[in-house]
C-alpha cells in the first residue's frame, strides 16, 4: 500500500504522521483486565474517568487557554442527568446510550452559559468566576432536595446495557471507559489539528491578534467551553451509571482541582500528556496505599520533584521543530 | 502610476478618536486610491496605529465614517473586517510564538477556510481537500517572502528579521485587498530595509494590492510611496506627493519644531533634506 493512499485510510492530513505506538498501546490496555484482576481494573476505570476529564479540560484550559476552575460542575451535569433520567427518583429509565449525547448536550449548553458572563474577562479573572460557577451548581444539587434529594443523593441509578447484556462487574466498565477514552483523545485530537484547534491557540497565544487575522473570537470562545463541557458530561454520564448512585459531595471543588493538576502534570495542551497526568495523579495513590499514612506526603513530595525538573510537564506540547536542540 | 481618485479602496470621513478626554484623531479624511502605497507618518503619538486600530475595527471611532470598497465598516467586528479584504501586521511584532511558521500563516487564512467542529471530527472529503489546499497556499506565501525553510519551527523560535517576515506573510494569507503595514523596517538595518521595500512594492504588482504603510524612516516613506499623509497631534497636517509633502513647511516644523529667531537655521534641520 502506497504511503498516500494509508493516510487516506487513517484519515492522517497534512502535517500530521503515523505513529504505531498508539494502536500498540491501545491493543495492550485492551488486553490488560484478565491479568489484573477486578480491583486493579477499578482502578484503572476510576483513571479513565479522569482521563475523560481531563482531555476535556485541556480543550478549554490548555488549546484555548480560558482558565476553567468550575469544570466539576459540568461533571456533575452529566451525572445528574443521567440519575434522574434512569433511576427511582422519577420511575424513568432512559436508555444509557441515549442519555451519553444527552448528558453530554446538556454539559455543553451549560458551557455556553457559563461562556457568556466571562467573555469580555481574561485570565484570572475566569478563572474567579469560573470557581464560582462550580461552587453554585454543587450547593444547587445539594438544595433541590425536591428534584435531587439533596445530600441523600440519587440511588439504584440503571446499569447500562446492550440488548440482553447488563454491565455489571469492573471489567465490563473497564471497556466502556476504555473506549471513551479512546474516542475522547480521537476527537481532540482531530480538533487540535484542524481550523478550529488553530483558532483555539491562535486565541491563546494572542486574542485580539487573532481576532484581526480572522478569528471571531466570541465563537471560538464559547464553542472551548461548550465543546470542553460535553467531555465532562460524557464522563459524568459514565460516572454515575458505573457508581449506581451519586451525591452532591462527588462534585466537590476538589475534582475541578485534581483535573486541572493532572493537565499541568502531564504537558499543558498535549493529549499524550493528559493520560499520564491521570496514571499518575490518580494512578499513584492507589499504588502508594501500603504506605498508609505516608502516601499523600510521598505524593506530594513526587509532585514537588516533577515540577522541578519538567516545569511544562512529563510529555509537553510540541507543534514544531525546535530551531536549535536545548542542550540539556 | 495608479490614479489615486479613480477607484478609492478606502475612504476615511470626518474620522474622531478620543480615549476618555484624550483626542487622539480628530477629523481626519483620508482616500486611497486602488493600488497605491501610501505612506502613513508623524511624529511619535500622532494617531498613525490608531487610525490601523480604527480601519481593522479595534476600536469603534467616536465619530465620523471608513468605508473600503463602498461599504461602511465603522461598527464591525475585526474577523468580518479581515474577510471583507483588511489585512494587517503590527508594530510589535505579534505573532503566535507556541505555533510553527506555517501555522501562522495557515491561521491567516482562517477567514477563507469553512471547517468546522464537525468537520474537523469526521475528516471529511472536504475537510481534508481544503487542509490540503491552506497548506498548499500557505507554503506558497512563506517561499515568497523566503522563509520555506522555517515550516515547521515555532514562530516564537525565528530570528527577529524572519518575524517580521512572517507577520507579513500571515497577513497576506487572507487574500487582502488592502494591506496594513505598521513599521515594517523598525530595528532593520539599510541593507534589510531596501530589500523589504523592494518586496513591498513587488508584491502590490504582482497580488494587486493596496498597501497603507507606518514608517519612520523618512528616506524610505518618500522613496516608496505613491502618496503620504502627515499626521500631527491627530490632525492631518500634509497630504500629497512625497515630494511636495517633503517642502511643506508645516511638516518641517511638525518634525523640527519652529525656527529659531527669525532667519537662523535650526541645526537638525539640514539632517532632514
Amino acid at each position: 500500500m502506497d504511503i498516500g493512499r494509508f493516510h487516506r485510510l487513517f484519515k492522517i492530513g497534512p502535517r500530521m504522521s503515523f505513529r504505531p505506538a498508539v494502536p500498540i498501546l491501545i491493543v495492550c490496555l485492551a488486553l490488560l483486565p484478565p491479568v489484573l484482576g477486578n480491583y486493579w481494573s477499578h482502578v484503572l476505570a476510576h483513571v479513565g474517568i479522569y482521563v475523560i476529564l481531563g482531555i476535556g479540560l485541556n480543550i478549554t484550559v490548555g488549546f484555548a487557554g480560558l482558565l476553567d476552575l468550575g469544570y466539576v460542575a459540568f461533571f456533575a451535569i452529566g451525572a445528574y442527568s443521567y440519575g434522574l433520567m434512569a433511576s427511582p427518583q422519577f420511575d424513568l429509565h432512559a436508555p444509557f446510550w441515549l442519555m451519553l449525547p444527552v448528558g453530554a448536550a446538556c454539559a455543553a449548553a451549560a458551557g455556553v452559559l457559563l461562556g457568556i458572563p466571562v467573555l469580555r474577562m481574561r485570565g484570572d479573572y475566569i478563572a474567579i468566576v469560573t470557581l464560582g460557577f462550580g461552587q453554585i451548581v454543587r450547593i444547587l444539587l445539594n438544595n433541590l432536595d425536591g428534584l435531587t434529594r439533596g445530600p441523600k443523593g440519587l440511588l439504584r441509578i440503571d446499569p447500562p446495557s446492550i440488548g440482553a447484556f447488563q454491565f455489571s462487574s469492573p471489567v465490563h466498565y473497564y471497556y466502556l471507559i476504555l473506549a471513551g477514552c479512546l474516542a475522547a483523545a480521537l476527537v481532540a485530537d482531530r480538533l487540535n489539528h484542524s481550523r478550529v484547534g488553530r483558532a483555539w491557540v491562535a486565541m491563546r497565544e494572542d486574542q485580539d491578534a487573532a481576532a484581526m487575522m480572522g478569528v471571531d473570537v466570541i465563537r471560538y470562545k464559547l464553542l472551548a467551553f461548550a465543546i470542553g463541557a460535553s467531555f465532562a458530561g460524557v464522563g459524568g454520564v459514565i460516572f454515575a451509571a458505573r457508581q449506581g448512585s451519586i451525591f452532591p459531595d462527588d462534585f466537590s471543588l476538589m475534582v475541578s482541582i485534581n483535573v486541572l493538576c493532572l493537565i499541568i502534570i502531564g504537558g499543558i495542551g498535549s493529549i499524550r500528556g493528559v493520560v499520564l497526568g491521570a496514571v499518575i495523579l490518580i494512578g499513584i495513590p492507589e499504588v502508594l496505599r501500603g504506605l498508609a499514612a505516608y502516601r499523600m506526603l510521598v505524593f506530594g513530595g513526587l509532585l514537588v520533584l516533577m515540577m522541578v525538573f519538567r516545569p511544562m510537564g512529563l510529555i509537553p506540547a510540541t507543534r514544531g521543530k525546535p530551531l536549535m536542540r536545548k542542550r540539556w | 502610476m495608479v490614479n489615486p481618485a479613480s477607484s478609492p479602496i478606502l475612504q476615511v470621513h470626518n474620522v474622531s478618536h478620543s480615549f476618555g478626554g484624550l483626542s487622539a484623531l480628530a477629523r481626519l479624511d483620508m482616500s486611497l486610491g486602488h493600488g497605491v502605497i501610501a505612506g502613513l507618518i508623524g511624529p511619535n503619538g500622532a494617531g498613525k496605529t490608531t487610525l490601523f486600530n480604527l480601519v481593522t475595527g479595534v476600536y469603534r471611532p467616536t465619530r465620523g465614517s471608513i468605508r473600503f470598497l463602498g461599504r461602511e465598516i465603522v461598527g464591525k467586528s475585526p474577523h468580518r473586517i479581515t474577510a471583507m479584504g483588511i489585512s494587517r501586521t503590527f508594530q510589535n511584532i505579534r505573532l503566535f510564538n507556541a505555533m510553527t511558521a506555517l501555522e501562522n500563516v495557515i491561521v491567516g487564512r482562517h477567514c477563507r477556510l469553512k471547517a468546522g467542529v464537525w468537520g474537523a471530527v469526521t475528516r471529511n472529503r472536504r475537510t481534508l481537500n481544503e487542509e490540503a489546499e491552506a497548506d498548499e497556499k500557505a507554503r506558497a506565501i512563506l517561499s515568497l517572502v523566503g522563509l520555506e525553510q522555517r515550516e515547521s519551527n515555532l514562530a516564537g523560535n525565528l530570528p527577529y528579521g524572519e518575524q517580521r517576515r512572517l507577520e507579513i506573510a500571515r497577513a497576506l494569507a487572507s487574500d487582502p485587498k488592502l494591506l496594513l503595514l505598521d513599521e515594517p523596517t523598525a530595528g532593520m538595518n539599510p541593507q534589510e530595509t531596501k530589500a523589504l521595500m523592494q518586496f513591498i512594492r513587488d508584491i502590490r504588482n504582482r497580488l494587486d494590492l493596496t498597501v497603507l504603510l507606518i514608517e519612520h524612516d523618512m528616506r524610505v516613506v518618500m522613496g516608496i510611496s505613491d502618496q503620504v499623509t502627515v499626521l500631527d497631534h491627530g490632525r492631518k497636517i500634509s497630504e500629497g506627493a512625497p515630494e511636495a509633502v517633503r517642502k511643506d513647511p508645516g511638516v518641517i516644523e511638525a518634525y523640527l519644531g519652529k525656527r529659531i529667531g527669525s532667519g537662523g537655521a535650526h541645526p537638525l534641520r539640514e539632517q532632514a533634506r
